[in-house]
């Protein structure tokens, strides 16, 4: 009886064999990389809002204050969305019949909220708290990203734990000194060796504890 | 070798190693125990405690047998595992239109106000997050709160007054999210409209008009608050026939009868134990949180109980009572008396004490040592009597406290708290008599259920109300047995929805504020008596201004001009910013912001008076519930339930579910009885009628009393019950009544009706009561086997876990045992040197177990601020509550007839260093913080239980099914947004907190400093009453924490272990009387 599969089949099998190694590996690597993804994570992902705030805008072109919406960002957890109020300070007297800002004008007439769709959006067993971030010289754009040249807000990290412990574990790399919190230009990563000495001078300078604190779990899930 | 072969050897091989090591003897007797089945060593013992952990055997309560349904179950896993790639909505983030000053998203506000719950309030601190009520604390700057050597200078963190609170107000905030509370207003049945409900009391008025209001009829509770007497004062007057009635089933009728037969007229009277150093209480559960001012007396009396460096004496507390209580539990001796022969008893300390002779009938012993000791302790102690004690024991109480010299210097008197003090019996007596005349036309309840809880010779029933010629209106807060037999039903608002004042224990002023719009168009009884003015449209907070406005100008010469009280820090941001004023109205407004501000107004606690003994005191009054005891046959005893009290708090899921502090019964009352009753009746004197897996079944009885009314009641056997007395509980029986917890099942809550063998005559006890056996047996949700530390199967050597002993031990520091360090293999955790820059916290709590007096407030405050699920009877039934901080109860002794003592020991996590549940997680979801906090992750946890397994603490709590309610709106607005809401298959436990001591260590980084002793306090430690409970920081030597720690008195719970637990424990300390020997 002839053979039934040719003498080359034998490298078809053993190429399979191995193969179906390199198979899983690569479904392994494509499904992790998949979930590190924007798709995944939202990064990158422009939010259509019921208004089109422009961040560049008010920001980057007028100059205002971050802390002059997000008033709370340095004493409470979270930043503050600006109320209506807040708005139309400017707006009862610049572009106040623009079409676009009518559901703003909406609100103030009707007391009813605008209802923003959420940019940065962690998970509910996450306590994040911005006053001591910012308190410990972590600026906004190492997190937020240049906003002021964001017409349309989106999330600029990916958010994820291990995004997080990468300044938890070694905090001299990402943190400036407190003037420099609000400063967008500000080159979020300290990379350099002098940088990352001036990082190492911060962390003592405004105590920033150590990795063994900052990696406990009750730091952050409570 | 099959597995169950493996099995079966290791347990043999395992029993023979114990036989050999124990040689053979069954245990004695034990020191301390839980149950009569842990004592006895019964074989229902060890059933259940031979699961170590019978919450986590199978339970199965689908149709679908379990190998279908793991067939199906791997079927659809893989198509399961798919459907958690969704991706979660886009959420919505909502500002305000106009931010109210003062609110900083993200950060909570307290305000301040007042918990009027049963008669005196509580006055209450609550926190507001974004404008919702989640928690309930103290108010700690409210004069009944504050130490009396408060300085008014510098009060900023030191001697801050005390944030105590007691299960009931902690429970309240449940109440107010309760989706079963009556949302509409209703005639018969149907849906109406406020202005119609208004429409046709008008009317109605109109016709009483002419004949002055002959046909109307308010029947209302206790009427506390100062407003609301003067809205009805002024019905009345507009209305000169009608009248005004006032019944509460727990009502205070003994003691104002007792005031009237000694002094000629009712008081209130108050009690200073920071000068007791001999307490004598005559049935009088003054620690239980019903009793007027429990707080501050129980905070004083343990305080007095406190042995420091300097102060090496303790009070000493006498308790006579008819049945076992909490204050008898913490007392120095304890005598349990049969109601028949309590008034003998009484009069012969009585005669001792007042006509300084040797007691008449001086049978017993321990009379005349007791005598003599409170006679060496002139002016500096108390007697008191129980409020379910007959007036004769209340005025004899009021003559012994005179004899003794104690009036003016611990006793004092001031006017009733009542608005018009009232016979509560006399009042129902007269509304029925007017009601079986049919004189009646219009009958306004409001508030109390008394269709349900009045008495059966006083019977508020359907017949009687039917006699009511045209209108029956009630207002509660919920639809129940008295809204079913009224035309009208007028939803009650919630007081913390509401505007209103009423007055603390010593008659304080304290105003309630609401914290949050009505949810459900609840209306404040303020507004419903303003229908019956002329301004019948007025609010709420107008008629209260007003009411306040009129007594200042008034000049009532309690209210003094608000100085300027400093504030407490966390209070600023609500303060009124003090103008420079000077006209009057402007005066009038700065005083009021301040005094709704602080959350009461300043002196305005009733000013104490003299009142002289009647000479005649003793000869009249013999009263009437004196009754002949039955020669057989059982005496019976009314108390409210722990839980429920009167019925009240029968929808509040966290009460239901709170271990009762003697019984740990939940969701049930029963008929306590002692050992040897219960073996004469049922053949066995432990609780374990019989144990169905792991269900506790309790034999039943029915109690037939004199009249011949039956009702079917459980068992419940309770060591150091008299002999030939049964105590039942009233608050239970409700009808089709329904708790809402959750999504778990929602049985109707069982239990039965003891209003239903009450009599108005015999309110408390009554005689000739029998019990017949029946075959029947009930379900019972116990918690007294759970988690409990022993296990015969395994260890027959008692372990070391509760520590008491008598002051003279103490002192003579005969019994203590140097804390031995023990040799480990893990490397030590360097807590004193964490990490660069670290402020090197190492968190830790010490429980001083002399403090303890079993309230159970620990429990609840808990359950309040870390978002505990309720998890129902069928559960608790399976060992599967969820409490983080439970309470345990001990006996000591070999006699379950009398044991020696009952001891408390709250339980929560202990935070080891060496903590055993760490290295058996697989997915590391418990950690150790480098703070030494024992971490629970929920979000890696999957389920494993293994942690549980390893505790030896038994502290660890799993959602087996989903117990959170996650569908409910308005729990959704109740829950401490700082704590993450757990789903099923997830671990939990205690957290110290956590989210306490993060907040804290944020706020101090941010003010550039280390957090500072006493910042974080615990929801357990702040509601403590006694401060039994302390947190805080154990590096640093000088902490509260580190100081008690280094107390002779401090151990460490199963310390043999070398677990090295944070939560360390401090014995219990007894100052009996040493010329008493028998107990």
């Amino acid at each position: 009886m002839p053979q039934i599969f040719h003498h080359s089949t034998n490298a078809l099998a053993k190429i399979t064999i191995y193969g179906a190694v390199f198979i899983i590996v690569a479904a392994l690597w494509v499904a992790v990389e998949l979930n590190r993804s924007s798709w995944n994570t939202g990064q990158w992902v422009e939010r259509q809002q019921p208004v089109q705030f422009s961040h560049k805008h008010h920001v980057g072109d007028d100059g205002i204050d971050c802390r002059y919406c997000h008033t709370s960002v340095e004493t409470s957890a979270y930043a503050g969305l600006p109320p209506t109020t807040t708005c139309m300070n400017c707006h009862k007297q610049i572009w106040a019949d623009s079409p676009y800002l009518e559901p703003v004008r909406a609100s103030f007439r009707t007391g009813k909220p605008i209802e923003w769709i959420r940019v940065h959006d962690l998970p509910d067993f996450v306590y994040f708290n911005h006053s001591i971030h910012v308190k410990k010289g972590v600026g906004c754009s190492t997190c937020h990203g240049r906003i002021d040249q964001m017409p349309i807000a989106y999330q600029a990290a990916p958010l994820q734990m291990e995004w997080c412990l990468e300044c938890h574990r070694a905090p001299e790399r990402f943190v400036r000194k407190r003037e420099k919190i609000f400063d967008m230009e500000w080159r979020p990563e300290n990379k350099t060796a002098a940088e990352l000495n001036e990082g190492r001078q911060l962390l003592a300078e405004y105590r920033i504890q150590g990795k063994h604190i900052l990696e406990s779990c009750s730091t952050c899930h409570r | 070798m099959s597995e169950s072969d493996r099995h079966i050897n290791f347990k043999l091989m395992r029993d023979h190693i114990l036989a050999v090591q124990d040689g053979e003897t069954p245990r004695g007797g034990k020191k301390y125990w839980r149950s009569l089945e842990e004592l006895a060593d019964t074989p229902v013992f060890r059933e259940f405690v031979s699961r170590e952990f019978p919450q986590q055997a199978e339970g199965w309560d689908d149709p679908i047998e379990r190998r279908t349904f793991i067939k199906l179950m791997g079927a659809s896993l893989a198509l399961a595992g798919l459907s958690g790639c969704v991706f979660q909505p886009a959420e919505k983030v909502v500002p305000y239109v106009k931010q109210p000053e003062d609110e900083i998203p993200g950060k909570a506000l307290f305000f301040a106000t007042a918990a009027p719950l049963l008669g005196a309030a509580v006055p209450v601190l609550v926190r507001s997050n974004e404008g919702r009520p989640t928690k309930i604390e103290g108010n700690p700057d409210h004069p009944n709160n504050r130490p009396t050597d408060f300085p008014a200078e510098d009060p900023v963190w030191a001697p801050r007054g005390s944030s105590a609170t007691d299960i009931f107000t902690q429970a309240s905030i449940l109440g107010l999210y309760d989706p079963l509370r009556s949302q509409t207003l209703t005639y018969r049945e149907d849906i109406r409209t406020w202005t119609a409900f208004v429409g046709e009391i008008r009317s109605t008025l109109d016709e009483q008009r002419p004949k002055q209001g002959a046909g109307i009829r308010f029947l209302t509770e206790s009427i506390i608050s100062p407003t609301l007497g003067a809205q009805m004062n002024a019905t009345l007057a507009a209305f000169p026939q009608a009248k005004w009635h006032q019944y509460e089933p727990a009502n205070r009728d003994n003691v104002r009868a007792g005031a009237v037969a000694a002094f000629g007229q009712p008081v209130n009277t108050t009690y200073n134990f920071e000068q007791a150093k001999r307490i004598l209480s005559l049935d009088c559960d003054f620690l239980s949180p019903i009793f007027p001012g429990h707080l501050r007396y129980s905070r004083e009396f343990i305080a007095g109980r406190k042995i420091t460096e300097n102060s090496r004496e303790m009070n000493r507390l006498y308790v006579v009572e008819l049945t076992p209580s909490n204050t008898g539990a913490i007392a120095d001796h304890t005598w349990e008396v049969k109601p028949s022969e309590f008034e003998a008893v009484a009069r012969s300390i009585a005669a001792g004490v007042i006509q300084q002779s040797p007691a008449a009938s001086a049978n017993l012993a321990w009379i005349e040592p007791l005598v003599r000791d409170l006679q060496q302790h002139r002016g500096a102690s108390i007697v008191m009597a129980g409020a379910n004690q007959s007036p004769f024991i209340h005025a004899l109480a009021h003559a012994m406290n005179e004899a003794l010299g104690n009036v003016g210097k611990t006793v004092f008197y001031t006017d009733p708290l009542e608005v018009n003090s009232v016979d509560h019996r006399q009042s129902l007596q007269d509304l029925i008599n007017d009601l079986d005349a049919g004189r009646v036309d219009l009958l306004v309840i409001i508030g109390g259920n008394p269709v349900y809880n009045t008495p059966t010779d006083l019977k508020l029933n359907f017949e009687r109300l039917n006699k009511v010629n045209k209108l029956r209106v009630h207002f509660g807060e919920y639809r129940d047995e008295t809204s079913e037999l009224c035309h009208w039903h007028v939803p009650a608002a919630h007081y913390l929805e509401s505007w209103g004042d009423t007055r603390s224990y010593d008659g304080t002023v304290t105003l309630i504020q609401p914290l949050i719009e009505p949810l459900y168009d609840g209306k404040t009884p303020s507004e419903l008596l303003a229908l019956f003015s002329d301004q019948y449209d007025r609010k709420p907070y107008e008629i209260l201004k007003s009411y306040w406005q009129t007594q200042k100008s008034g000049g009532t010469g309690s209210t003094q001009p608000a100085q300027a009280r400093p504030i407490a820090p966390q209070q600023q941001s609500a303060t009124p910013a003090p103008s420079p004023a000077a006209s009057p109205s402007q005066d009038f407004e700065n005083w009021w912001r301040q005094a709704l501000h602080d959350g009461f107004i300043p002196d305005s606690a009733l000013p104490t008076k003299t009142v002289a003994l009647s000479a005649n005191w003793a000869n009249q009054n013999q009263p009437a519930t004196n009754q002949p005891a039955s020669p057989d046959g059982f005496e019976l005893v009314f108390r409210t339930d722990p839980s429920v009290y009167d019925g009240r708090f029968a929808n509040n899921g966290w009460l239901q579910e709170l271990p009762r502090p003697l019984t740990k019964v939940t969701w049930d009352n029963v008929a306590i009885v002692s050992p040897n009753a219960a073996q004469a009746l049922t053949g066995s004197n432990t609780n374990g009628g019989a144990i169905k897996g792991r269900e506790h079944y309790v034999p039943t009885a029915d109690l037939v009393d004199q009249q011949g009314h039956t009702l079917r009641v459980p068992l419940w056997i309770m060591p150091g019950q008299p002999d030939g007395v049964v105590t039942i509980h009233l608050g239970y029986g409700r009808r089709n009544q329904i708790v809402n917890f959750g999504s778990a099942t929602q049985d109707p809550v069982a239990g039965f009706n003891a209003y239903e063998i009450r009599t108005s005559y015999a309110p408390w006890f009554t005689t000739g009561i029998r019990l017949l056996p029946t075959p029947a047996q009930h379900l019972l949700a116990t918690t007294q086997l759970h988690f409990t530390f022993e296990d015969p199967n395994f260890s027959r050597e008692e372990r070391d876990v509760l520590h008491s002993e008598t002051l003279e031990e103490f002192l003579q520091g005969t019994k203590h045992d140097e804390e031995r360090e023990h040799e480990t293999l893990y490397t030590p955790y360097p807590y004193k040197d964490q990490a660069a820059n670290a402020p090197n916290y190492a968190w830790g709590m010490a429980i001083d177990l002399n403090n303890c007096i079993g309230c159970n407030a620990c429990t609840v405050a808990c359950q309040s601020e870390n978002n505990i699920p309720v998890v129902g009877k069928t559960e608790v039934v399976r060992s599967r509550e969820m409490h983080w901080i439970r309470v345990d109860t001990y006996f000591r002794g070999f006699d379950p007839n009398r044991p020696e003592a009952t001891n408390f020991m709250p339980v929560p996590c202990m935070h080891c260093e060496n903590a055993p549940c760490e290295p058996v997680c697989p997915v590391h979801a418990t950690v150790h913080s480098a703070e030494g906090l024992n971490d629970m992750v929920y979000n890696r946890c999957v389920g494993t239980k293994y942690c549980s397994n390893n505790c030896p603490y038994k502290v660890r709590r799993f959602n087996f099914f989903l117990y959170q309610d996650w569908n409910t709106q308005t729990y959704q607005l109740m829950r401490n947004p700082d704590v993450s809401v757990r789903s099923r298959g997830v671990m939990e436990k205690c957290t110290y907190c956590v989210q306490r001591i993060q907040g804290a260590k944020i706020q101090a980084e941010l003010e550039d400093r280390r957090v500072q002793d006493g910042e974080i306090v615990t929801a357990c430690q702040a509601v403590c009453p006694t401060e039994a409970i302390v947190f805080g920081d154990v590096n640093d030597p000088n902490s509260r924490v580190s100081k008690l720690k280094a107390n002779e008195r401090n151990y460490s719970l199963l310390g043999d272990l070398n677990t090295k637990p944070r939560t360390s424990y401090l014995s219990q300390l007894k100052n009996p009387n040493p010329q008493i020997t028998q107990i």
